[in-house]
């Protein structure tokens, strides 16, 4: 997109989201003439967002970004380490224990754990996983798995917000409202960014999903689980629909007639926006509603499961949350999502974050996800979805191959926060499957061969849209941001 | 950078200047100079003796003994052969080094250099001095000085102002603006016969009215707190309460209500406990920089999350007070602004000594966080290194930006906060007074004269009608730093007092009316939304500061942090109704009725809010269990009226109903009065208790939602 394209689109998106009467304002105020207040600014939702050009030709049209909030354990789950089960219960090399910072770990006490689970290789590719991920090893030679993943981040919250912003500071856009600032969302009836959550809650919370900068009509929409998906969805108590219609009609006759008075766009824009919530109305819980799936579906994707016994036990949830159903159902919602024509669904799950009891917690998070995220791959592939639709699962560092010995817990049960190196997974918007990528060392500690950078990962997932990362910029302060900050490069070998 | 010049082009253009105009040395040289040249001939390296600081620097004898930028004489220039250079040896930028010169970047160095090389100080840091007022061929009856300087520009222009708006127009606009409540019948009947007595003097009585009123430091006060980055928790990870942030919204809500002088107001914040002697109101002052956020997360290094507080103060300061983006200095010097990354750390050292301790409450058991300077064990400060808290490498003394005045350190004193406060606003500093005049104005108009308010740097937009923003500046200071008597003088004006609709006569000249030939309009913030529904239901409790209050919130809303202590319980009856300011603020899960209406974050200093127009905020007034409640108590407040619909409409717009808006109303109602008839059982749910009431809410619903209601006109 040349500059000055991308200027007139930014100011037209801004014009016809924000209050900003800008030079948009010539175009809108000749659609108006020849359709009306009302039709013009309704299209201004939906068709001319949808109109905004990409960079080049994009392989993807939607994300399914399954944030795995808190660090799931790479070496218990996809890079099994041998050495690391010979090396169990000795120290760490003194070289690499004086580089390294810990959060909860003595260093000096500290010694390495092996892992007790077991890896098999699966598919045609004999991509590795552990026996704690069979549902996902069935879909290995769709996955591409990258287990060479760094960040520079050692707590929660900055680390989320690295892997959710591009920056791991406050007041950044996540990526989710970067795609949809880019290229507008395809959705008539649905908000362009949506997020769905399952277990305990991140540390993050709705920081991760926030617009910074951008217009706050760019911000992750949280769909909730319990009772009417979006907030205030539902009319008043006692309101019946006609009633709403009736008196939206009203609304919009009166508004328009402010309009004619003061001319003023932004009132259109309300108009149309009125209307939009309205379709949210009944499009939001049409899409919450499963009875037109068919069962063989609801079963696949584990909808309806119950929470294993034991789950009372268990930190990666909370007394009374069915989180191995919330969970399957957030996978299938964001099939249904993209259906619909939404551009990026974020499902946060929380929380991995195993300082102790590691084996039993995994297990059970592995249990909550492992089936359902299979459901969706397979799913979409079988609908013919999955080379339009990015499914990437991930979080915002590994844990350490040193058991965590802190005073106060089981000694040796647990990990603790390691940023050196991690795993992650993709799948489809036209990526190449069945490929492993990047290597750590004999004990998971560091990095051997090609490391990603968030930014990296960002700056590809963000071309697979037909974006470039270092032309999708917003000035602000002064300064052009981007989502990948002032790092990031496209990985030439993921692409299909 | 090229659609920034296009875009000053194109301003150009639809502001009438034409073409021929001549090369401008911020517009279009410096971006060149910033992006490709001084990040090896600028403040930080001077390669082969060339540093592009100032016309100065840029004269003197090269290395090569010649001499870059010859006035006047762009073949003499060295600048201009090396930029123009065939062999990739010898031609500027090197390649790899930074893209090279476009053809039309190199014209306009060279026209640049042949006009005569003029190098002008950048707008903003030049020295205050108060301009003269313009004269007018054609004055119409100026009400002030503003008037004059905004008239002489549309004169220029050809452009008549508007003229100036209806009576019940500008007597609501006063009310949003200066107490964020709409005015109750009898006020808006008391002020417009005052005005049609002596319109003039009615109106002026109004604004000194609601100066003295209290809501005015809500009002103000919450604008402040944007700033502040205020809010009720620590942010990060378990998002702890702070039971005692209150106590430093209160103080700063009384302080603009006593119109406390900014230049106090700026120094009580900054460095309270350093005054001497310091009373306790003064050190609860400096709880301003304790709002910074807190990250008590296990396995954090403390030092780390000091230093990206004491960065936060930094860049605040520099955001809220100076206009400039300092965070790019953290790491580096800053590639358009004057500002090093060596100054940024000196900034960053007034700060370092700075700890963060609690103080008892005056009137209760409670800790209060503040700020207090370290006496013993004194930090030294030294540039970090990219900005990591484990690379420091020189040492840096508290000092300022050389591209402003000079800072004078109290005797005995090698540099602390309360000298830097001092420095800020001892009237030589031009950037603060010029600043908080933007915002003034900006809450007044709904866009600054500088439209980029916390950017005055060079890439900052520059103000539309400089002199002006010069005039209020230095009448700002001449006025004892009055905020209350810079506001009253800017509404008394008559560019305040225009109408806001819009023209069309104007729409392709001036479509951001930076020419000010109309007010604007614009919808209020989030909390002044929810403020006019419950004024016009007559279901606000006015009660002034106090704790923060718990108003219904949606469940399960606050749950996304997984901090499980934290339960939002809804206050009783009347705290449930106070202003929205009041609204407890939980960093991690804020009250969605405010967020979705564009509240800041409150992570980091806000100087402008956006104002996002969307689907969410939509159904947030349609649907939300508070603005039904409103609408049930606003068709009980006119249901024995004689005629309630159009009481109704009074209560929310001030003004009778025109007759076509009153027939879309009465056909709803009857629509409605129809409907309820036939199912009494959805009449109680909607009104319970006074199911005849039922169809009257549902009609005047409808109010709170209008444009007219939601917007400042």
């Amino acid at each position: 997109m040349n500059p000055h394209h991308s200027h007139i689109a930014r100011t037209r998106r801004e014009f016809l989201t924000t209050s900003a009467s800008g030079l948009g304002g010539i175009a809108l105020g000749s659609m108006l003439s020849e359709d009306g207040v009302l039709n013009a600014a309704t299209a201004s939702q939906s068709e001319d967002f949808a109109s905004l050009r990409p960079n080049h030709a994009p392989k993807a049209k939607a994300c399914i970004f399954i944030f795995m909030a808190g660090a799931p354990s790479h070496i218990d789950l996809f890079d099994p380490k041998p050495k690391l089960n010979e090396l169990h219960g000795q120290k760490l090399p003194k070289s690499i224990l004086d580089k390294a910072r810990f959060a909860f770990i003595k260093p000096d006490s500290a010694v390495l754990m092996g892992s007790p689970r077991t890896f098999t290789k699966h598919g045609n590719c004999g991509m590795e996983f552990s026996d704690l991920l069979p549902n996902l090893g069935s879909c290995a030679d769709d996955l591409l798995m990258v287990r060479s993943m760094h960040s520079e981040e050692f707590n929660h919250h900055p680390g989320q917000l690295l892997m959710q912003c591009g920056v791991s500071r406050f007041g950044m856009p996540a990526t989710g409202s970067w795609i949809n600032y880019g290229l507008g969302s395809t959705s008539k009836n649905l908000p362009g960014y949506v997020v769905l959550t399952a277990g305990r809650g991140s540390s993050g919370g709705s920081s991760l999903w926030q617009s910074g900068f951008l217009p706050s009509n760019y911000s992750g929409v949280l769909f909730r689980n319990s009772g009417e998906p979006v907030l205030n969805l539902k009319n008043p108590n006692g309101l019946p629909s006609e009633l709403q219609r009736a008196g939206l009609n009203a609304l919009r006759d009166l508004n328009q007639r402010r309009y004619q008075e003061v001319h003023d766009p932004e009132i259109a824009s309300r108009i149309a926006n009125y209307e939009l919530a309205n379709r949210m109305q009944s499009a939001a819980p049409e899409l919450v509603d499963l009875s037109g799936e068919s069962q063989h579906t609801l079963d696949a994707y584990g909808v309806g499961r119950p929470e294993p016994k034991d789950a009372n036990k268990r930190r990666g949830t909370l007394p009374g949350l069915q989180t191995y159903d919330t969970f399957a159902k957030n996978c299938l919602l964001a099939r249904r999502l993209v259906e619909r024509g939404v551009r990026f669904i974020n499902i946060v799950h929380a929380s991995w974050d195993q300082h102790s009891e590691l084996n039993e917690n995994h297990a059970y998070n592995a249990g909550a996800v492992d089936q359902p995220v299979a459901a969706l791959i397979k799913d979409l592939k079988q609908r013919g979805m999955l080379d339009s639709t990015m499914v990437v699962w991930g979080a915002e560092f590994g844990r350490t191959p040193l058991g965590e010995n802190r005073q106060g817990r089981n000694a040796n049960t647990g990990r603790d926060h390691h940023p050196t190196a991690y795993t992650m997974l993709m799948a489809g918007g036209g990526l190449k499957g069945g490929q492993v990528h990047g290597k750590t060392d004999e004990i998971g500690w560091a990095i051997e061969d090609k490391p990603v950078h968030i930014n990296d990962l960002h700056a590809t997932l963000l071309h697979q849209f037909g974006l470039d990362h270092l032309k999708l910029t917003y000035r602000f302060q002064g300064r052009d941001f981007r989502l990948t900050d002032v790092g990031g490069n496209v990985m030439r070998d993921w692409i299909a | 950078m090229h659609f920034y010049t296009r875009l000053c082009i194109v301003l150009f253009i639809s502001l009438g200047h034409g073409w021929a105009t001549p090369v401008d040395f911020s517009r279009d040289i410096r971006p060149i100079f910033s992006e490709k040249c001084t990040l090896c001939h600028g403040p930080d390296d001077a390669k082969g003796g060339l540093r592009l600081t100032g016309l100065k620097s840029a004269q003197v004898t090269l290395e090569s003994g010649k001499i870059a930028i010859v006035p006047g004489r762009a073949d003499d220039s060295e600048i201009i052969a090396r930029t123009h250079h065939a062999d990739p040896d010898t031609v500027m930028p090197p390649p790899g080094k930074a893209e090279p010169l476009t053809e039309g970047e190199k014209a306009l160095l060279t026209q640049w250099i042949n006009q005569g090389a003029d190098w002008p100080q950048h707008w903003a840091y030049t020295p205050l001095k108060r301009p003269e007022q313009p004269t007018l061929t054609d004055a119409p009856d100026l009400q002030n000085p503003i008037d004059a300087f905004v008239v002489a520009q549309l004169e220029h222009e050809d452009i008549q102002a508007s003229p100036e708006a209806d009576t019940i127009t500008l007597i609501r606009r006063l009310y949003y603006d200066i107490v964020g409540l709409p005015p109750s019948i009898e006020q808006v009947n008391t002020y417009k016969e005052a005005m049609a007595a002596n319109r003039d003097a009615g109106y002026a009585r109004l604004v000194n009215d609601l100066l003295a009123s209290s809501h005015f430091g809500e009002r103000w006060g919450r604008h402040w707190l944007d700033i502040a980055r205020f809010a009720d928790s620590d942010g990060y990870e378990k998002d702890n309460s702070r039971p005692d942030a209150w106590k430093y919204r209160d103080w700063v809500i009384n302080a603009i209500n006593e119109d406390m002088p900014f230049d106090t107001f700026t120094i009580e914040q900054f460095a309270g406990d350093l005054l001497d002697p310091s009373s306790h109101n003064q050190q609860l002052a400096t709880a301003f920089n304790r709002q910074t956020l807190t990250n008590t997360e296990g396995g954090t290094d403390q030092e780390q999350w000091r230093i990206a507080a004491v960065m936060d103060r930094v860049e605040t300061v520099g955001a809220a007070w100076m206009g400039l983006t300092l965070t790019c200095a953290r790491c580096h010097t800053h590639k358009f602004d004057a500002i090093t990354h060596h100054e940024y750390y000196q900034l960053f050292a007034y700060f370092n000594n700075g700890d963060e301790t609690t103080i008892p409450a005056a009137d209760s058991d409670m800790k209060i966080r503040v700020l207090h300077e370290r006496k013993k064990d004194r930090r030294q400060t030294h540039v970090l290194r990219r900005g990591e808290f484990k690379q420091p490498t020189d040492q840096v003394l508290p000092g300022t930006l050389a591209s402003l005045p000079s800072v004078t350190h109290r005797s005995g004193s090698d540099g602390d906060r309360l000298d830097f406060a001092r420095w800020l606003v001892n009237g030589k500093n031009p950037l603060p007074p010029r600043v908080l005049v933007n915002h003034l104005w900006a809450h007044l108009f709904g866009e600054g004269l500088v439209a980029t308010l916390n950017d005055f740097g060079v890439r900052g937009e520059r103000p539309s009608h400089p002199e002006l923003l010069d005039w209020l500046a230095a009448e700002l200071i001449d006025r004892g730093w009055s905020r209350k008597a810079l506001i009253k003088t800017i509404v008394l004006s008559r560019t305040y007092r225009q109408s806001s609709n819009h023209r069309l006569d104007l729409a392709d000249r001036d479509p951001k009316n930076r020419l000010l030939a109309r007010q604007n309009r614009f919808r209020v913030e989030a909390e002044i939304v929810r403020d006019l529904s419950l004024s016009a239901a007559d279901m606000l409790t006015a009660k002034l500061g106090g704790p923060s209050v718990f108003p219904a919130m949606p469940a399960g809303v606050s749950d996304v942090n997984y901090n499980s202590a934290f339960k939002w319980k809804v206050s009783p009856e009347g705290d449930k109704y106070r202003r929205g300011l009041y609204t407890y603020f939980k960093r991690t899960a804020p009250h969605p009725n405010l967020i979705t209406f564009d509240c800041p974050d409150s992570n980091v200093t806000c100087i402008k809010r956006t104002r996002s127009n969307t689907p969410l905020a939509a159904l947030i007034t349609l649907n939300n269990d508070t603005f039904t409640e409103a609408a049930r108590a606003l068709a009980k407040r006119v249901s024995k009226d004689y005629k309630p619909l159009e009481s109704a409409f009074r209560h929310c717009l001030s003004r009778k109903p025109l007759k076509d808006e009153l027939k879309q109303l009465s056909t709803l109602l009857d629509t409605s009065i129809d409907y309820y008839t036939e199912h009494p059982e959805d009449a109680e749910r909607l009104s319970p208790r006074a199911p005849e009431r039922a169809p009257l809410t549902a009609t005047v619903r409808v109010l709170l939602n209008l444009d007219e209601f939601l917007t400042r006109n």
